[in-house]
């Protein structure tokens, strides 16, 4: 079952991302900031903190995790609320949560940049992984989500804001085991893999069935993987390129 | 939950906060040392409620517990108890899908449910959840749009499913997602007809006797054929012990957890891991599939008897 090279809209082959691009830095007032940009969707990351105390039902032994999802247009909704969730979870995981307990690290995303058209979406597979030691990838997931989705959505957001957000809390001088990075896979009907789908691109796709095979996700898988190599690559780069944050800036 | 109260229970030796030699009651020591205590069952593959790590709690599903509603079910996995329930209204369609209906699907967590839900403190997971149930539910296509069109392109269907939350200990969108499928089963579309303006309402079935002219749009009630339905498990993982269908007591020590869909046919719908602590091998989610191809069989049987126990009563 040879995977079928699609042309894709924009002229990539199957396996090619997006342009990315990573600049920290950008908010004078946030202790962190960052903006992640996958061709049209950009995100823009802010970390505050750590700021004393926790909430009510956190735990004081640990520092918490708040995150705050703003979309580029609307109001805030169930869509916002999992994306909170999910990231608020990774994150949690990235940190080291003991070096500074009782506090609350706020992580502020707003979407700024959104393919503007309404789309019907393919199979969506969105793969987080994690880099150690500067060295090896994890072959492992801290939060994967297979969905197959109709209406309204934009699939490659949440990636874009997990990468992003990793960079701001870096940027911010927060603690962490190791980065996440996060990529977006997508299932055409034809049962082959594209990476980095573009809203574009599920509108044209159509699916016509829905059987899922445990080898087609584990193909996704396979290709996913190989793209965090590349994002991570291009994530050390940029952290190592760029001048170090200021030194005076006020907590 | 653990049986004996007053037995002095060997505290510490591993992780125990460093309370070595001493004795403590086993009720404290669960409080005060959640994750030491979990850790001693799981040592010996069980748990404290003495189920196996695989197994799932005991599951009950009543049809028709809500008279007034076209379709309605209550789930009770463990002591998580879900109701749901579904109205039917008719409305113009979608210009743009004539003869289809539509569902509205809404997930509830009153303050009954749970100590840390209030009035002005709502749940965080409510909305997830929410979404996840609609997006699985749609995805899935286990409903067929086209059965809920009455009169092509001017009446159809709007099914409004509500689930509300009655008690939450754990595993609360596997429940969810059965008591939704479940009031889907149960549902019968009523009979309705078009009166003189030209407006299609619902006729009940004394109005029929009396008036043997009344035209009716749909001959008969019936109920909606489902294809593919999904049933779905909720593992949680800690290290490298993976325990099916969790107490909230269980999802508050361990909190990483994969939450698998799979249709009747055994075809994947969503596999969803949130983030947490511990980090999903291929393995780790090959075994969850399994454990959720299990309980589909044990769900499937369970569906079926209180189907045939509404046929009787």
């Amino acid at each position: 079952m040879a995977p079928m090279e699609v042309d894709r809209a924009d002229g990539r082959t199957s396996n090619q991302l997006r342009p990315l691009s990573c600049t920290r830095n950008v908010l004078h007032r946030a202790h962190g900031s960052a903006r992640w940009s996958q061709g049209d969707t950009i995100v823009l990351a802010a970390v505050f903190g750590p700021k004393a105390g926790t909430k009510k039902e956190e735990n004081p032994e640990k520092a918490s995790i708040e995150v705050i999802w703003k979309p580029k247009t609307g109001l805030i909704g169930k869509v916002e609320k999992e994306y909170e969730m999910i990231l608020k979870r990774t994150l949690q995981s990235v940190c080291l949560l003991t070096i500074h307990p009782n506090t609350t690290t706020s992580v502020i995303v707003q979407v700024v940049g959104d393919d503007d058209r309404p789309e019907l979406s393919l199979i969506q597979l969105e793969v987080q992984m994690i880099i150690k030691n500067n060295s090896s990838i994890i072959r492992a997931f801290l939060a994967l989500r297979i969905t197959h989705v109709m209406g309204l959505r934009t699939p490659q957001l949440l990636p874009c804001a997990i990468n992003a957000s990793c960079a701001a809390l870096a940027d911010a001088g927060i603690p962490l085991k190791y980065l996440a990075v996060a990529i977006c896979c997508g299932l055409t009907g034809s049962r082959s893999v594209i990476l980095d789908p573009t809203k574009i691109e599920e509108k044209v796709f159509s699916y016509s069935c829905m059987l899922y095979l445990l080898v087609d996700y584990f193909n996704c898988l396979d290709r996913g993987y190989a793209a965090c190599a590349k994002i991570s690559e291009f994530l050390r780069r940029s952290m190592e390129s760029q001048a170090p944050s200021d030194l005076t800036k006020t907590t | 939950m653990a049986a004996a109260t007053s037995t002095p229970f060997g505290g510490g030796d591993t992780g125990g906060g460093g309370l070595a030699a001493g004795e403590m009651e086993v009720e404290a020591y669960r409080r005060l040392f959640p994750l030491a205590f979990y850790e001693r069952h799981l040592r010996d593959s069980v748990r404290p409620d003495a189920r196996p790590l695989h197994r799932a709690r005991d599951t009950s599903i009543a049809l028709g517990p809500v008279a007034f509603s076209d379709g309605s079910a209550l789930v009770k996995i463990g002591d998580t108890t879900m109701l749901a329930a579904i109205k039917l209204e008719v409305m113009t369609p979608a210009t743009d899908a004539p003869d289809e209906g539509s569902l509205a699907i809404e997930f509830y967590m009153p303050p009954i449910c749970s100590p840390t839900v209030r009035p002005g403190r709502p749940a965080e997971v409510a909305p997830v959840i929410s979404k996840q149930l609609s997006d699985t539910i749609i995805s899935s296509q286990m409903i067929n749009l086209k059965e809920l069109s009455l009169v092509s392109g001017k009446a159809s269907w709007m099914a409004y499913l509500d689930i509300y939350c009655l008690n939450a200990d754990g595993a609360l969108f596997d429940a969810a997602l059965l008591s939704a499928i479940a009031a889907f089963s149960h549902l019968q579309i009523p009979l309705v007809s078009l009166n003189d303006d030209g407006k299609v309402i619902t006729v009940s079935e004394e109005l029929l006797e009396g008036k043997p002219s009344v035209e009716l749009v749909n001959k008969e009630k019936r109920k909606l054929s489902l294809q593919r339905i999904p049933f779905s498990l909720t593992c949680l993982l800690h290290g490298k012990y993976i325990l099916a269908d969790p107490t909230a007591e269980e999802e508050s020590v361990m909190e990483t957890f994969v939450t698998v869909v799979l249709d009747s046919l055994g075809q994947l719908v969503s596999i969803y891991k949130p983030g947490g602590a511990v980090l999903a091998h291929r393995s780790t989610v090959k075994e969850c599939i399994r454990l959720t191809k299990q309980r589909i069989d044990e769900l499937k049987n369970i569906l079926a008897e209180s189907a045939s126990a509404m046929e009787v009563a």
